[in-house]
């Protein structure tokens, strides 16, 4: 807000001091962060020394603030806060200081001065149960992602909540929570999934819009491709295990001390799709799996729904042992009907094949 | 200077299944063909070791490994990089930190010398403006500099 | 929107549900049924035991016989390859035994997924050469009819998309494990009215056979 004169990345960091090796490293170290090929990093440098500074507005509703939480403790603060000392973000509840109707003047100012430039960032879900269950200055959630997301250049949903409904959505669903993309269908949505997602894929994302101006290819549900292209399962250190059969049986025998596969303890990665397994979490030390426990699927839709946390995927989601007693005991009730039925049919025809007398052969004839 | 050693809890790692994940081994027989390349074709490759699935101890295992060549040096530019030769020539190991010592990339190169280490050409142009600058502008005292 | 994930949720949860109560209903009222009927009381007298020639027979006739052999090589290295790859499969791998552990409450030692694979690959290979001969073979061809295509069908789906799902051969995953459990829901469901149930009633048939033959004194 203070700086409001447009000028380069280039610009930003040669009057910084910043010297060619220093831009080449931070390329690189954007690159990877990125997930693109270390080939692309000229590409990117060229890119990058142009890039110009957006506007980012960063709407929240129905959610923990784990997102932002996730965000602002990401673990290499010297790129991210390069990549946000250079996006403008204009609103933010958390982060910023104004209050009330300054806050939300803000917004509007920000909104009418960047008028189809500007990055909406959205973390969690919108009610359409009743407007009033999420509310903000008097405005509806609805209201204020329709406003905002009109004059968007694009719409970034970050965490499974803005992405796919996320907790508020899970079953019974009370708020009638939906996600960005059920609101907005005429803007390009990114969904950055995860619970909360892995910080430097939101500001991958970031990056790839500051650096060519575009969003990256993504998958079906709206995923960066290059993050959310491969599952957890695919890429995870202890899949060896799984093709040998070697299992952890509980979360403290010794498959589980040897660090095995965590398939029967419940671990979803074979569905789910992230890049923990090579990201990883906390300045990269661990990410579930490394600290024993199985994923639970966070990135993927309607994960809360998706069976027991601790249950193998390939069990199903409800009671089967339950189902399979109720279904054996009417199948029992039906089948004594029917043995009874043919009983009695048994019966009749024995008794119609009674033992003829002579008697009988006489009264007949 | 990693701000984890500062928290007060071991951290117990087994050492029966360090490094013993088996990861390391393909990525090896992938540096082999990329010296190959080098050898033959002059064409470098950059491996981004932050996409490579390692469990505990494989990266470690891979470092101890690769060993340390004739080679090494220290860049200071927004933050330490090392960049060491491995015991393999044509293998350099390039590890950028930030200022506040913080790993933001780990990268094998297999080329003859990574880029950054040679100087850049903007720099160049920068520095002979600056030089040149110096020697226009007569000092105080008389002296060259 | 939400199109693999809800399919996988709906295949894993209230399609399975219903697949597998039709699947037990219909298998009870199907076996008890036949039991219950029971045989005719025999007056003559008994010339030997029913029991074990019984239970000989359940065993022996898991053998080809020879004269099946000679005339119908195919049917029968066919009808093994599949069997064995199939109930390797199915019993042996270790996603379906933890299915089998939640819905009894116990399980059994599985074998490592390579293996599983290599039987899955011979299920597949041996339904294929089967159903190459039931259309080749003249005498096979005319004996079958369009409940033999669909059971075939049935049995070709689940062993197919399994080891698609397996391999990850379709994207995304949720959308083949989705597939792979519907062909598994669509087995149960059709199994209990078709000839699928000689899964189970092949050891009360082999067993009569057996022990008729006790009784009578005839070698089995």
């Amino acid at each position: 807000m203070v700086d409001k004169k447009i000028k380069t990345l280039g610009d930003a960091l040669r009057r910084n001091g910043v010297s060619r090796r220093g831009f080449l490293k931070f390329c690189t170290a954007t690159a990877s962060m990125m997930a693109l090929p270390p080939a692309m990093v000229p590409a990117l440098a060229a890119s990058l020394d142009k890039a110009r500074r957006p506007s980012v507005i960063w709407l929240s509703f129905q959610e923990c603030t784990g997102c932002t939480e996730s965000l602002t403790r990401s673990h290499s603060p010297t790129l991210e806060n390069l990549i946000f000392d250079h996006i403008s973000l204009d609103y933010h509840h958390t982060l910023q200081a104004a209050s009330g109707h300054a806050a939300e003047a803000a917004r509007e100012e920000a909104m009418r001065a960047n008028e189809g430039n500007y990055l909406v960032v959205v973390d969690g879900a919108i009610p359409l149960g009743n407007p009033g269950y999420s509310t903000i200055a008097g405005f509806s959630n609805l209201q204020i992602l329709e406003e905002t997301a009109a004059g968007a250049a694009a719409v970034i949903a970050v965490g499974s909540c803005a992405a796919f409904g996320g907790l508020p959505k899970a079953d019974p669903n009370p708020t009638g929570a939906v996600s960005v993309r059920d609101i907005v269908t005429d803007k390009p949505v990114v969904n950055v999934s995860g619970c909360p997602p892995i910080p430097v894929v939101i500001t991958g994302v970031l990056a790839h819009f500051l650096t060519f101006g575009t969003l990256p290819e993504l998958d079906e549900y709206g995923r960066p491709k290059a993050f959310f292209g491969t599952s957890i399962h695919d890429r995870c250190y202890r899949r060896p295990f799984y093709d040998k059969g070697l299992f952890a049986n509980t979360f403290d025998d010794e498959g589980a001390r040897k660090g095995w596969c965590l398939y029967k303890l419940g671990c979803k990665g074979p569905m789910t799709y992230n890049a923990c397994a090579t990201v990883k979490w906390n300045e990269g030390t661990s990410w579930p799996v490394e600290s024993g426990h199985g994923c639970l699927g966070c990135s993927q839709p309607d994960f809360w729904d998706a069976g027991g946390f601790y249950n193998a995927l390939s069990i199903p989601v409800g009671d089967i042992s339950r189902t399979t007693s109720y279904a054996a005991a009417a199948g029992l009730g039906v089948a004594a009907v029917a043995a009874g039925i043919n009983h009695k049919t048994k019966v009749a025809a024995r008794k119609r094949h009674d033992r003829v007398t002579i008697d009988d052969l006489e009264k007949i004839s | 200077m990693d701000a984890r050693d500062t928290i007060p809890i071991l951290i117990e790692t087994s050492a029966a299944t360090d490094g013993c994940f088996q990861n390391t081994r393909p990525l090896l027989h992938e540096i082999a063909h990329a010296l190959r390349r080098l050898q033959l074709e002059g064409v470098a490759t950059t491996l981004d070791l932050s996409a490579i699935p390692f469990g505990p101890g494989d990266e470690r295992q891979l470092i101890d490994f690769l060993g340390k060549g004739e080679v090494s040096a220290k860049l200071e530019a927004m933050g330490e990089s090392l960049i060491w030769e491995s015991r393999y020539a044509g293998v350099w190991i390039v590890e950028h930190r930030s200022t506040s010592s913080e790993r933001l990339a780990f990268q094998l190169e297999i080329t003859k010398l990574p880029a950054i280490l040679a100087s850049q050409p903007e720099d160049i142009a920068e520095s002979l403006l600056m030089l040149r600058e110096a020697l226009e502008s007569p000092q105080a005292d008389g002296t060259l500099v | 929107m939400n199109d693999s994930m809800d399919f996988l949720l709906w295949t894993r949860g209230t399609a399975f549900d219903v697949a597998i109560a039709i699947f037990i209903i219909g298998l009870i009222i199907r076996l008890f049924e036949i039991v219950s009927l029971g045989r005719e009381r025999t007056l003559a007298e008994p010339k030997g035991s029913e029991f074990l020639p019984g239970v000989k027979t359940i065993l022996t006739r898991t053998l080809p016989d020879g004269g099946t052999f000679k005339r119908q090589p195919l049917t029968v290295i066919a009808g093994y390859v599949f069997h064995v790859g199939l109930l390797i499969t199915l019993l042996l791998f270790i996603p379906h035994i933890e299915l089998f552990r939640e819905t009894f409450g116990f399980g059994w030692p599985g074998l490592p997924n390579p293996i599983v694979d290599a039987a899955a690959v011979l299920g597949v290979v041996g339904l294929l050469a089967a159903l190459w001969n039931r259309l080749t073979n003249p005498v096979m061809k005319m004996l079958s009819g369009g409940e033999d295509y669909l059971v075939w069908v049935l049995t070709f789906l689940p062993l197919l998309t399994g080891y698609l799902a397996y391999h990850r051969m379709i994207n995304p995953y949720p959308l083949a494990m989705g597939l792979h459990l519907l062909s598994i829901e669509l087995l149960l469901i059709l199994f209990p009215f078709t000839k699928l149930m000689h899964t189970f009633t092949l050891f009360l048939a082999r067993w009569y056979n057996g022990a008729m033959s006790g009784r009578r004194g005839v070698q089995s």
